[in-house]
């Protein structure tokens, strides 16, 4: 009897996995059709090799500088957490220090509170620094979050102290601890961090629409959704610039799935 | 003695300044960008706004105004529904979790590849995606029931769908994060305990009621609370199936699509209103509150702590 279910199972499977897929199906499809045969009723199911929708996006938006603008603050940030959260971490979870539990818990509320209550203040730090429509405004407040801070936080705990007093004994201080003893240690986590915040980061929409009005200056999230209400019509074009929006993050998943699943599974049941 | 009691207070002082020095970096950045502007906030809530940037203390104006606003009640209500009917698909990613954790099932990576392809893409894409599918006139979704002899609606433009149309693209692109949150929480359950129920004659589907649910329950509640949360923050669906100023207000169904967030976007960002707009996300705040203690009062009734 066990032995017969498993087909059942598959079946829900795949038919659930066909229903998630099928929309990026259709969206590739459509990606390369002309806007005469992506709106023929009855719809034609056959891509027809329309590559030149792909090059119309860049006529559409300064498509190069946004994708360039996303790597560049994605990196960024990737960059600032992974060192800055790790630094604080490391030293919520093995220093020891007066008021330290007072402080990790203002880390936590920020946490807790909805980012858009940020918003406003950070807008005007920004423009008072004239920092509107630049690389820093959309790089900057990414730098530090709370979250990474706690998620690594909960790695630094789980390592062996063993290795780290054995280096003290050396006499090794904490900076040699930290930089060539732990981050090695940590590096699943980091990788977890890194992973989860390329993908917050290439993905965020409301900052850099809020900060970044220019188009030359805007990340690629920000630049599809300019050209709502302006460009509706041309659906090929929309579906072939929304793919290559989204396929850096597609790739790096299929490339380093085992650390997204991780990363989140981390958010969870850790948390 | 004086040797040890030198190296033993000695210590933990340099220690103390390398632990300020870690945190100074993460602690700094969090100050100025995110801890005072939320007492900024808090501040500018009570303020009236130039067109020039200048505010004047108005007191409790702009929240009199804010309770009698009935953009405001309907985005609330747009958000708290979408909010809770959005609850659903935590029920679908048990399911789903349960599916992938038999043991010796093939083929579980490509099927929670497919279950997280949503969960990566980036949101605007996905919202622009449905937007394609849920056409009148030429969307896959009005094609294919078309075919079935059934006349679809204007799924994002009509007020009776627009609202649940948005939730079905919320529940779509949220079940593969759920999935594995849960599936973490499913495969940290003893294998004991399954081994005693079968051994008790209990079958999988009784495993899966007696086992398995109240195992995870806590996972579930997790899983609720960051659901809650994350919906009542709704914003970039919404501005992408709408826009926003004149060509939003131009869909029939805008009214049905407003939320908090996109509220809070447009008076702060559009009609420069931030004041008022300050006012709407100290709403939210309270909502968020409101709504998460309560969910912490409803756990001693379904949450099941080992």
């Amino acid at each position: 009897m066990s032995e017969r279910r498993p087909l059942g199972v598959h079946a829900v499977l795949i038919i659930s996995s066909l229903l998630m897929v099928a929309p990026f199906a259709w969206q590739i499809i459509t990606s390369l059709k002309t806007l005469s045969s992506a709106t023929a009723v009855p719809p034609t199911f056959l891509p027809e090799g329309r590559w030149d929708n792909y090059a119309k996006v860049f006529d559409l938006l300064p498509f190069g500088e946004q994708f360039l603008n996303t790597v560049v603050m994605a990196a960024g940030r990737v960059a600032g957490q992974v060192l800055f959260c790790s630094m604080a971490a490391y030293a919520f979870a093995r220093l020891r220090f007066p008021g330290r539990n007072l402080l990790f818990g203002l880390f936590l509320s920020v946490l807790m509170v909805p980012p858009q209550l940020f918003v406003i203040p950070q807008y005007q730090i920004m423009s008072a620094l004239g920092w509107l429509n630049s690389l820093q405004a959309i790089i900057v407040p990414g730098l530090f979050s709370a979250f990474g801070v706690f998620l690594l936080r909960q790695f630094f705990l789980g390592l062996p102290r063993e290795i780290e007093e054995a280096a003290r004994l050396d006499g090794a201080g904490p900076w040699r601890i930290y930089w060539s003893i732990m981050l090695p240690l940590a590096r699943p986590g980091l990788v977890a961090l890194a992973v989860l915040t390329l993908l917050w980061a290439w993905n965020d929409l409301f900052w850099p629409l809020v900060v970044n009005t220019d188009p030359e200056k805007m990340t690629l999230s920000a630049g599809l959704a300019s050209l709502q209400g302006q460009y509706q019509t041309d659906y090929p074009v929309l579906m072939a610039g929304s793919l290559i929006a989204s396929l850096p993050v597609i790739a790096v998943f299929v490339f380093l799935q085992r650390q997204f699943i991780q990363g989140i599974a981390h958010t969870g049941t850790k948390g | 003695m004086t040797g040890r009691k030198h190296a033993a207070s000695r210590r933990p002082w340099t220690e103390a300044l390398w632990g300020y020095a870690f945190i100074a970096p993460t602690g700094l950045g969090l100050a100025i960008f995110y801890l005072w502007p939320v007492l900024q906030t808090a501040y500018f809530s009570f303020t009236e706004w130039g067109a020039f940037g200048g505010h004047t203390w108005t007191g409790l104006e702009n929240y009199t105004r804010l309770i009698a606003d009935p953009e405001v009640g309907r985005a609330v209500l747009n958000t708290l529904t979408y909010t809770v009917l959005g609850l659903l698909g935590i029920p679908l990613a048990i399911v789903f979790a349960a599916l992938l954790n038999r043991p010796k099932l093939g083929g579980v990576t490509l099927y929670r590849t497919a279950f997280f392809l949503p969960v990566v893409t980036m949101p605007v894409a996905v919202a622009m995606l449905w937007r394609w599918l849920y056409n009148g006139d030429y969307g896959l979704i009005n094609q294919v029931l078309a075919l079935a002899g059934i006349d679809g609606p204007n799924w994002i433009a009509d007020p009776a769908t627009a609202l649940y149309a948005l939730i079905v693209v919320g529940v779509w692109s949220s079940v593969g994060y759920n999935l594995i949150i849960f599936l973490a929480g499913m495969q940290a359950i003893p294998k004991e305990l399954y081994e005693a129920a079968s051994m008790d004659g209990a079958g999988r589907v009784r495993q899966f009621f007696r086992i398995t649910l109240p195992m995870l329950s806590p996972t579930a509640f997790f899983i609720s609370i960051v659901s809650v949360i994350g919906s009542l923050q709704l914003f970039d669906l919404v501005f992408v199936m709408t826009g926003s100023g004149q060509a939003a207000r131009a869909n029939p169904a805008y009214s049905r699509l407003q939320t908090v967030v996109q509220l809070f976007y447009e008076r702060a960002f559009v009609t420069n209103d931030r004041g008022y707009a300050a006012a709407i996300v100290m709403a939210l705040l309270v909502l968020i509150a409101v709504l998460t203690v309560l969910q912490f009062r409803l756990q001693r009734r379904w949450v099941h702590y080992v």
